[in-house]
């Protein structure tokens, strides 16, 4: 066109498309470069944060082999300055273990969208009851006879402790979210006054002779089977079973629930109850690996389990492996502070796992830039 | 005379992943014109008008409004260069009056006083032949009062470029007539207008240009008035398509499902349905006609177990083919009732043995043996879940409307959603999606859905092909009853027609299927007795085959006219007494019920007059037990 004036308006700088498809393998790398991202981020950060210049490195690069080293070493390597011989690789294992346990207690009900972030008081509960009755029964009944006790009064008081939002949201729709969340405080509070009778006088309850753990190879392998065996119970479940079938149904929509004939209050309650039975049995493994309970055995892994569970797209399989990269970053961050200010390392962990969840916005979507060549041509045409 | 180029688009690529929604299309618009595009469904008609409007940016290419090159980024870039969308689906506040909503975001200098917002409304009104109360509540009004709010909040904001995203698909003849009217003042008044539909009658009623669009691509551009039907439809699929519809006899229609006196709240508390009263029969299409909204999801759920009902009755007669056995039966009341179910035959099988026989002769008929007996199985569905009517072995399939929010599961692949309805047959505890996963390969194959794999989630198809996977699975159960909500929404003409053969395939095998539509035409076409309802209440029946559009029409408002409703949302909210009444006028209004009487029925009044002189007698079974008795 000859009769072209200027131009009205300017290009956006960019815009987002949907991409069709994207090879698994595409994704798994910008998950891994994510990461990567992610871990110079809080050096860097560190780095500008470290208050005593006599421990700051002159050197970037010095610092980052620093930074690394330290990191690795707090993740796996053997821990030198410990008086007991344990192996850290496999306390790395055990713990990615428990936390692959809880996070597959609350995927059945994420699944449904029942946003249960009540493991943490759940687990807790199976705990507590495990305790008790290594407390009341320890010595009176064989080794084993106690331990099945234990697991048999963790899993009934941990699925109580599941079921009761379940009814209530089935019979009233009531917000599960506040009300799990609430029954937490409800079941710190319940393990401090079984605390006051136990141990009165004292501030915590010290280690029970009775109800550990039974010792396969080592003090670890146990748990590590238990949830080998769980990751693979529940993967199975949710895909292979009408129960996990009907779990995503009503997940998706209840209207459709109710067309296919689905009882969906029924399938609120039961899924629950499946939550509650594994936090039954994480909590026996707390008992049993402890062999002691405070109002902190958990520590936040009930609430670590749920950004475990969402980063694995609800799959057992997958969750393996964000709840491996979550302990690692958990227990690295221990050993890269530098005299920078303590809360640093949950600001590690935050940032690590902000770019490892903000990829896959970048693996669902494309970004077109302004096309520079239409730029220059506007140039040409101006001129 | 020469027309001036109102907008136009040159080279225009949308993109999405490695879908190509449009390519390189070249579309002008000039002043004062409708310009209709048509095209099947994904054919990129909604991207390419977004890209206009301001919500998708294209990926190439370059658009020019009044001959200098533009670039939209957002509707707001769009009203700016005076370019208006209405939407399918209302962007409207629904607690802000008309007004109100009309202002909504408009930047302007100066004080805000709605009473000028007001008197402008009234101005465009006036100017175009609109009717609208600028006072009235958004959920007040009707998809028709609606859809004028959003046209006089485009043309407030001084658009000269309208584009309507199916306008019509929501509105009565009448009111779509009203529309066009409006239209062609708009057009008069140099408006350029752009309109999308896929009912080809109003493309060649309404439009002065035609642009066809396959597969994202601009096909052509023709002048209406060289255009017919079948030449736009060729050139909008590619081939040669027959749009007529294949409307055999009923075979031997049977009732097959008996709806009395219902009535149902939903859940907000507004009754949704008042005294619904049909028959449906075998081996016939039933229409439902009506203004959406009008109870039409309700009724359909009611029957499928879905909705709570409030009084009434939903009997479900599955036909009995053993063969008919003699039969004693003491209690002519019962005889009678049996009766306008054809149960009774004669030797030879003549269905209507008591025809013109009074009461002594039928009883010495049946003592003799003379008559055979062939008793349908009566089950009463009311207040059954869906589960419970299907372990009673009642094959009902129910195409719902709302198709990914109810029938599929969106983000389940094709074989995981076969299995929906079906998935606990087979091994305890684990699923078996062997067969499931056959039948969706069978249903991709025979409905031709354009899927890469029945492993892909369903959401990912296109509107067309998701209803095919969910007729298909509907029809793969052999179904008695199938009822299918609005199950051309959306779809272009290809589908729509695989859609209306599949129902019509389903009727000559004898299914009695209930068909809720929206587009009278084919109402007429396919049905072969249509239910007209209204603000929940059966407002008349009518043979298909004898019917005009208009008279549906009327039926469908006919609350309006008659009883000065405003409105079919408003009558919604009105308070109960106004139920009442309604339900007490179709109470006393037999000629209303009369209509449902199907042959059974009519059956039924020959048998009481030849009885006529102990008539009042079979009403009481007792007394017929006592007489017998003697």
């Amino acid at each position: 066109m000859s009769t072209i004036t200027k131009k009205k308006g300017h290009e956006p700088l960019f815009h987002l498309t949907k991409r069709s498809s994207f090879p698994g393998w595409a994704a798994w790398i910008v998950r891994l470069l994510a990461i990567a991202v992610g871990f110079i981020v809080c050096g860097l950060v560190a780095y500008i944060l470290i208050e005593d210049n006599k421990k700051k490195p002159q050197d970037l690069m010095e610092f980052f082999e620093k930074f690394f080293t330290s990191f690795y070493n707090g993740s796996f390597k053997l821990n030198p300055s410990a008086s007991r011989r344990y192996n850290r690789i496999w306390e790395f294992f055990r713990d990615t273990a428990i936390l692959q346990c809880i996070a597959l207690a609350v995927t059945p009900a994420f699944r449904m969208r029942f946003w249960n972030i009540g493991a943490e008081g759940q687990t807790l509960m199976g705990a507590l009851a495990a305790i008790g009755a290594a407390f009341y029964l320890g010595g009176t009944v064989p080794e084993w006879v106690l331990l099945l006790i234990m697991l048999a009064v963790a899993l009934i008081v941990s699925s109580i402790w599941a079921v009761i939002p379940a009814l209530f949201k089935a019979q009233w729709n009531t917000n599960e979210t506040l009300f799990t969340l609430m029954m937490n405080y409800v079941a710190i509070y319940v393990v401090d006054f079984f605390l006051k009778i136990w141990v009165p006088t004292d501030s915590s309850l010290d280690a029970l002779p009775h109800g550990a753990l039974p010792v396969i190879e080592n003090n670890y392998l146990f748990i590590i089977l238990v949830a080998a065996a769980l990751t693979v119970f529940t993967f199975i479940y949710l895909r292979y079973t009408k129960h996990g079938y009907e779990i995503s149904v009503v997940g998706e929509s209840v209207r459709t629930a109710q067309y296919s004939g689905i009882h969906v209050k029924k399938v609120i309650i039961r899924t629950m109850l499946v939550s509650g039975l594994i936090c039954g049995l994480t909590g026996f493994l707390f008992a049993g690996k402890d062999n002691t309970i405070t109002t902190t055995s958990i520590g936040g892994q009930g609430f670590t389990a749920i950004i475990v569970s969402w980063m694995g797209y609800f799959n057992p399989l997958m969750m393996l492996f964000s709840s491996a990269l979550v302990t690692i970053l958990n227990r690295g961050k221990i050993s890269t502070d530098f005299g920078v200010k303590g809360a640093y390392e949950d600001v590690f962990v935050g940032i690590v796992l902000f770019f490892v969840i903000a990829c896959e916005f970048f693996i669902q979507y494309k970004i077109s830039m302004r096309k520079f060549h239409t730029a220059t041509k506007e140039k040409e045409a101006v001129k | 005379m020469e027309k001036n180029i109102a907008l136009s688009m040159r080279n225009v690529t949308k993109r999405f992943g490695k879908v190509v929604a449009n390519h390189n299309v070249n579309l002008d618009v000039y002043q004062g014109e409708i310009l209709a595009i048509l095209g099947e469904n994904g054919c990129g008609k909604t991207t390419l008008m977004n890209m206009i409007a301001g919500i998708y940016f294209p990926d190439e290419g370059k658009i020019f409004k009044d001959g200098q090159e533009v670039v939209i980024r957002s509707p707001k870039d769009a009203f700016n260069l005076k370019i208006g969308m209405i939407h399918q689906h209302f962007k409207l506040v629904d607690l802000f009056t008309a007004s109100e909503n009309i202002v909504l975001g408009v930047d302007e200098s100066g004080r805000y006083n709605i009473k000028d917002v007001n008197s402008q409304v009234s101005q465009i009104a006036e100017k175009y032949g609109f009717h609208i109360d600028p006072h009235k509540k958004i959920y007040d009004m009707s998809v028709s009062e609606k859809q004028t709010v959003e046209i006089i909040k485009v043309l407030y904001r001084g658009a000269d470029i309208l584009i309507l995203d199916e306008p019509t698909a929501v509105l009565t003849p009448q009111e779509i007539d009203r529309l066009f009217l409006v239209l062609r003042r708009m057009k008069e008044d140099g408006k350029s207008i752009i309109i999308i539909t896929h009912k080809l009658h109003e493309v060649l009623s309404i439009s002065d240009r035609v642009a066809i669009l396959r597969k994202g691509e601009h096909i052509a551009t023709v002048d209406t008035c060289d255009a017919t039907e079948s030449s736009l439809t060729e050139m909008m699929v590619g081939k040669k398509v027959s749009l007529d519809i294949d409307r055999s006899e009923p075979v031997n229609p049977r009732p097959r499902l008996e709806v009395t006196g219902l009535n149902c709240h939903n859940a907000e508390g507004v009754q949704v349905l008042k005294d619904i009263s049909f028959t449906a029969n075998s081996g016939e299409i039933l229409g439902i006609a009506g203004i959406a909204g009008s109870g039409q999801k309700e009724l359909l759920e009611a029957i499928a177990g879905l909705q709570p009902l409030d009084s009434g009755e939903v009997l479900f007669i599955n036909p009995k083919k053993n063969k008919p056995v003699t039969f004693f039966h003491k209690n002519m009341h019962r005889v009678l009732e049996l009766n306008t179910r054809d149960a009774f035959t004669d030797l030879t099988g003549n269905p209507e043995p008591f025809l013109g026989k009074n009461r002594g002769q039928i009883r010495t008929m049946i003592n003799t043996g003379n008559i055979l007996f062939k008793e349908d199985e009566v089950i009463s569905l009311r207040g059954l879940s869906p589960l419970e009517i299907r372990s009673l072995g009642v094959r009902l399939s129910f195409v719902p409307e709302d198709r990914l929010g109810m029938g599929l599961v969106g983000n389940m692949d094709i074989t995981d959603n076969m299995m929906l309805r079906s998935y606990r047959k087979g091994r305890a505890g684990f699923l078996n999606r062997k067969k499931p996963k056959e039948l969706a390969q069978n249903i991709v194959k025979e409905l031709e859905v354009a899927t890469p794999g029945v492993s892909t989630p369903v959401r990912r198809l296109s509107g067309g092909n998701v209803q095919k996977i969910l007729v298909g699975r509907e029809i793969a159960f052999a179904p008695k009853v199938l009822m299918a909500a609005y199950p051309v929404r959306g779809l272009d003409i290809n589908s729509s027609y695989t859609i209306y053969n599949l129902l019509n395939k389903q009727k000559k095998n004898g299914v009695a299927v209930i068909f809720v539509g929206e587009d009278l035409d084919v109402l007429l076409a396919l049905c072969d007795r249509i239910m007209v309802i209204n603000s929940g209440r059966i407002t008349g029946f009518v043979d298909a085959r004898t019917t005009t559009k208009e008279e549906v029409g009327l039926l469908m408002t006919q609350n309006h006219a008659d009883e000065e409703m405003p409105s079919a949302e408003n009558d919604e909210t009105t308070e109960p007494a106004a139920f009442s009444e309604n339900a007490e006028e179709t109470e006393s209004e037999p000629e209303t019920t009369d209509t449902t009487a199907d042959a059974p029925e009519e059956a039924e009044e020959a048998v009481s007059d030849d009885l006529s002189p102990s008539s009042q007698m079979p009403e009481d079974p007792d007394t017929a037990v006592q007489e017998d008795a003697k």
